[in-house]
């Protein structure tokens, strides 16, 4: 934090210099050959030294050179030429002029995190100026929390010349982080008290600098300054608490979803049907299997979309699935109805022989499915919690899922039947229904839908023989635990575990939220043994 | 009760897996020296495991070529623990006394190495073992060509604390949950509490094996930096680190702000994950594929021309680390051994390693120490580069002598620097 304060104090003091002595020779002068030189060839000391002296021109040339260096794209020829490489072009940093051909020999200009965090700062500075509204608003968004007292002035000058309400409060509040090491007391207690209103992280460590002791002694020898720190303190805190239960909730949520989709299928196929169906963990690998080859076809085939290969990839995963459910039942499961044990064994050799298969034609290792880009990244939602759009995506993706799961079992004629039969097989078969046929479409659905699971996980988690086992345990937890026989169940009980194991996990860290969640079901199981919702009736017996 | 069905499920698709797998190179006529490749090729450990048994069949098969050891050829064994602990004891006997191999090559864990230890001590068999690891440990049966925490762990946080590596205050220790990250931890916190660093200003995380969702992690690690300026020391082990970097990359936490060092994560590992949000995070290492120099640009090309003939998996884009390249420096040794020692004999090859020297890709000669089995190597720091490269930013002058007794754990001044003979 003070390495970037000191960065931006040297760089908005370069601006402020610019900006009141307005000098075009200075201007002229900005990208001198002998700066850009010290950038490429310096050592770090030296590149600080040129970034500063680049800075204080104040001129938005600089800009792209700046953004080069952070992007990697500044190379080295010989002992003099420093070159902007864009993929095949190149064009000379102090000239502009394009070179072509490429030299062969070029260095990388290579820059550690300290020179990064400089340059971020350079080009904050360098933007606080810029003409148009969005680059002003970054820049000011990355001073948030990195001023200092040598600021102040451009602070003040582009507070004056704003007019924008958003960047105006923002530079009101990184005026109040300078004031804060104000001499003056009437001031510093403004500060402290405008910055009560801010959200980021960065404000609760000044705050907290303000509070500290040096040694014995308090840092902050004013008792009303630390008083009204103190509060301001506690605004912040409040708010930055909200944040963290807001990312709490929304992780529990993302993990609930994810327990929600690997335990759906198993809901239909043990559920309803009551299949013990070791091989679950299974489909749900083949789904995500699918989803790899469905995007390494886009790859080959069609790179231009590849970033909607997902939605080529949902199709196929469920239907990968459901084929080989729909196998499995035709030749193995039919016969061993109402023979549980036997089922548990058969279907568990069934999932040895599905890794086996895989492991031969993916080989063992782990195998990459990308995210595309869209799901890439997150959304601010505080400044101290981001969530990220892939499991918003999958939050959304699971909903969906569920909701068709509801509708085709309440409302088309195949969930009818499935209903009839699960309910009772005799009256149903009596009615006309075509039991066995509906047995292997109802697997085929769970299945189906462990494969859309499969689809969903692999863009969070690893890809391998091995993934559904890491499933299985989680997926029968959450059946057993929301009641065999009910829909409604699985979803209470598949977002209570996930949001019950996240807020354990903050409490008493990963390892042992684990096995408090484990135990919790065991005796849970051991008090109510039918699950949170027991289906009513005669079923319920048999 | 459904949960121990699981793991004999487990256990059991391990084994039928592995008897699948286990393959010997074809007999070269009687008069070969049978070697062992102990690696997990399947499991959580095969994303970083499975290159250093093809490291290994490389530089077998580039010996045989050049005519061998002591003019025999090198037979390989390779056999597939699974990422199964107690299968890895299993299969180093199966190794040492069924194929009767003179050494063995392989562990990446140590949990995994501490599973074989025994059996290697009992049937005194040879060991090298290839990867960085907490050190506390000295076995005659052993060598190991990683780095010990002095090494490794000990120089990353003092680059973080100094001025190039931003001057960190705060420290997350944050790793899988077994001995290697929990003993590294020890030693650091010791380490930092040495340099004036509070235990208040020291955070102990671990996830199980095979942990994928960080969210809670990532998001405790952020409340943790607004206190002062925090560093996030990694020994996550495993497939896990790519759910962890996704989201860290997902999250915004970016290196300049609050930088990640990994002990356990390379090249291999970064392969597959988007480096772009990435840039600027640590890892401390013996090698990186990006150094310059002749010998690692010998290795890397015939890495390449490696993995290319033999269709490698991600051969298209050929990948070398550090681990690969003690698996690499550890076979050699161990053929000048064997050929100053003129005999395979475990106790003569033992005495014959002491001192042998080795030109490594690092750039710098390799020397296994006269006396504690490990050795003497030059310590890079590296940064995360766009293109899933490490640019080394901070470097030892030259190679650094092993401490497998961390002087920071209590009462290690008094165990001896050489493994007690049996």
């Amino acid at each position: 934090m003070l390495m970037r304060a000191l960065s931006m104090r040297r760089a908005v003091a370069a601006v402020i210099l610019a900006l009141t002595t307005l000098l075009p020779c200075l201007a002229a002068r900005a990208m001198s050959p002998e700066l850009i030189h010290e950038l490429a060839f310096g050592e770090n000391d030296a590149k600080i030294k040129a970034l500063g002296a680049l800075v204080a021109a104040d001129d938005p040339k600089a800009l792209p050179l700046l953004q080069a260096l952070v992007d990697g794209e500044v190379q080295t020829a010989g002992n003099r030429q420093v070159l902007l490489v864009k993929g095949d072009n190149a064009t000379d940093a102090v000239t502009g002029a394009v070179v072509a051909p490429l030299p062969e020999s070029r260095d990388d200009v290579v820059i550690n995190n300290r020179v990064r965090r400089e340059i971020a700062g350079a080009i904050a500075a360098l933007k606080l100026a810029a003409p148009d509204r969005a680059v002003r608003l970054a820049g000011v968004k990355a001073l948030q929390g990195g001023a200092d007292e040598d600021m102040l002035p451009a602070v003040k000058h582009a507070l004056a010349k704003e007019s924008d309400a958003e960047i105006r409060g923002l530079l009101e509040l990184t005026r109040a982080t300078i004031q804060l090491g104000s001499s003056d007391r009437a001031t510093r207690i403004a500060a402290i008290r405008a910055l009560a209103v801010s959200n980021d992280v960065s404000t609760k460590t000044l705050l907290l600098v303000v509070l500290g002791k040096k040694g014995d002694a308090w840092a902050e020898p004013d008792g009303d300054i630390r008083a009204e720190a103190e509060k301001s303190l506690r605004s912040v805190e409040g708010r930055l608490s909200t944040g963290e239960m807001v990312g709490r909730v929304f992780s529990g949520l993302s993990l609930g979803s994810v327990l929600l989709l690997a335990a759906l299928g198993l809901a239909i196929t043990y559920g309803l049907m009551g299949v013990i169906n070791m091989a679950h963990g299974e489909l749900i690998m083949v789904g995500a299997y699918a989803t790899y080859f469905v995007q390494n076809l886009f790859r080959s085939y069609a790179p231009a979309a590849f970033d909607w290969y997902l939605v080529a990839a949902l199709p196929a995963a469920f239907a990968a699935s459901a084929l080989i459910g729909m196998v499995m039942e035709r030749t193995v499961i039919r016969f061993l109805y109402g023979r549980p044990l036997e089922t548990l064994l058969a279907t568990w050799g069934i999932s040895l022989i599905l890794i086996q298969a895989v492991r031969t034609l993916f080989g063992a290792q782990n195998v990459q499915v990308e995210n595309p880009v869209w799901m890439s990244g997150g959304i601010t939602v505080f400044a101290n919690s981001v969530l990220p759009y892939s499991r918003i995506v999958i939050i959304g993706f699971a909903a969906a899922v569920l909701t068709m799961v509801w509708l085709l079992l309440t409302r088309t004629r195949l969930g009818l039947f499935v209903r009839g039969v699960t309910q009772n097989r005799q009256m149903a078969a009596a009615l006309g229904v075509p039991t066995s046929r509906v047995d292997t479409f109802a697997f085929g659905l769970g299945s189906g839908i462990a494969g859309l699971a499969g689809c969903a996980l692999s863009q969070l988690g690893n890809v391998g023989p091995d993934l559904g086992q890491s499933y299985i345990v989680d997926s029968f937890m959450v059946v057993v635990l929301g009641g065999v026989g009910q829909l409604a169940g699985t979803v209470y009980a598949g977002l209570g575990l996930g949001i019950a194991n996240k807020f354990l996990e903050a409490w008493s860290g990963v390892v042992l939220a684990k096995i408090a969640v484990l135990v919790f079901i065991i005796v849970f199981i051991q008090k109510r043994p039918q699950g949170l919702f027991a289906l009513k009736g005669r079923m319920a017996e048999g | 009760m459904q949960r121990r069905i699981f793991i004999k499920r487990l256990v059991l698709s391990a084994a039928l897996a592995t008897a699948g797998l286990t393959a010997t190179v074809p007999v070269l006529g009687a008069d070969t020296i049978k070697v062992g490749i102990l690696h997990s090729l399947s499991g959580t450990m095969a994303i970083s495991e499975t290159v250093l048994k093809d490291t290994a069949l490389m530089a077998i098969e580039e010996i045989n070529a050049k005519g061998g050891v002591m003019g025999k050829k090198l037979e390989v064994v390779v056999v597939d623990p699974a990422s199964n602990w107690p299968l890895f004891a299993e299969k180093a006997r199966q190794l040492i006394t069924q194929d009767k191999v003179a050494v063995v090559f392989g562990c990446w864990t140590s949990v995994s190495r501490k599973s074989v230890l025994p059996v290697f001590e009992e049937l005194n068999g040879l060991l090298f073992y290839p990867v960085q690891y907490e050190g506390e440990e000295l076995s005659k049966n052993v060598f190991y060509t990683g780095a010990a925490p002095n090494q490794q762990a000990i120089p990353a946080l003092e680059y973080l604390m100094s001025k190039e590596g931003g001057g960190a205050k705060r420290f997350v220790l944050l790793g899988t949950d077994y001995v290697y990250p929990r003993t590294t931890n020890k030693i650091l916190r010791a380490f930092l509490k040495s340099k004036g660093i509070k235990d208040s200003d020291i955070d102990e995380k671990y996830t199980p094996f095979g942990h994928s969702d960080y969210q809670t992690i990532v998001a405790d690690v952020k409340k943790f930096a607004a206190g002062g300026k925090t560093a996030v020391i990694s020994t996550i082990n495993g497939d896990s680190n790519v759910p962890f970097y996704k989201e860290l990359g997902n999250q915004g936490l970016k290196a300049t702000d609050v930088p990640v060092v990994a002990f356990s994560v390379g090249e291999e590992e970064l392969r597959g994950v988007d480096t772009k949000p990435l840039v600027g995070h640590l890892a401390a290492w013996n090698y990186f594929m990006s150094l310059k120099n002749p010998t690692n640009d010998v290795f890397k090309k015939e890495w390449a021309d490696y993995a290319k003939a033999k269709k490698l998996p991600g051969a298209d884009k050929p990948l070398t680390n550090d681990p690969m390249e003690a698996t690499y420096i550890g076979i050699h040794m161990w053929k000048q051994a064997v050929e100053k020692a003129k005999s395979t004999d475990t106790d003569k090859v033992v005495a014959a390693m002491a001192g042998q020297t080795f030109k490594a890709p690092s750039g710098f000669t390799a020397k296994m120490d006269e006396k504690n089995h490990h050795l003497h190597k030059p310590v890079f720091i590296g940064e995360v580069q766009a293109n899933g490269q490490f640019n080394v930013v901070w470097k030892t002058p030259g190679p650094v002598r092993a401490q497998p007794w961390s002087p920071f754990i209590e009462g290690n001044d008094k165990k001896k620097d050489e493994p007690e003979k049996k």
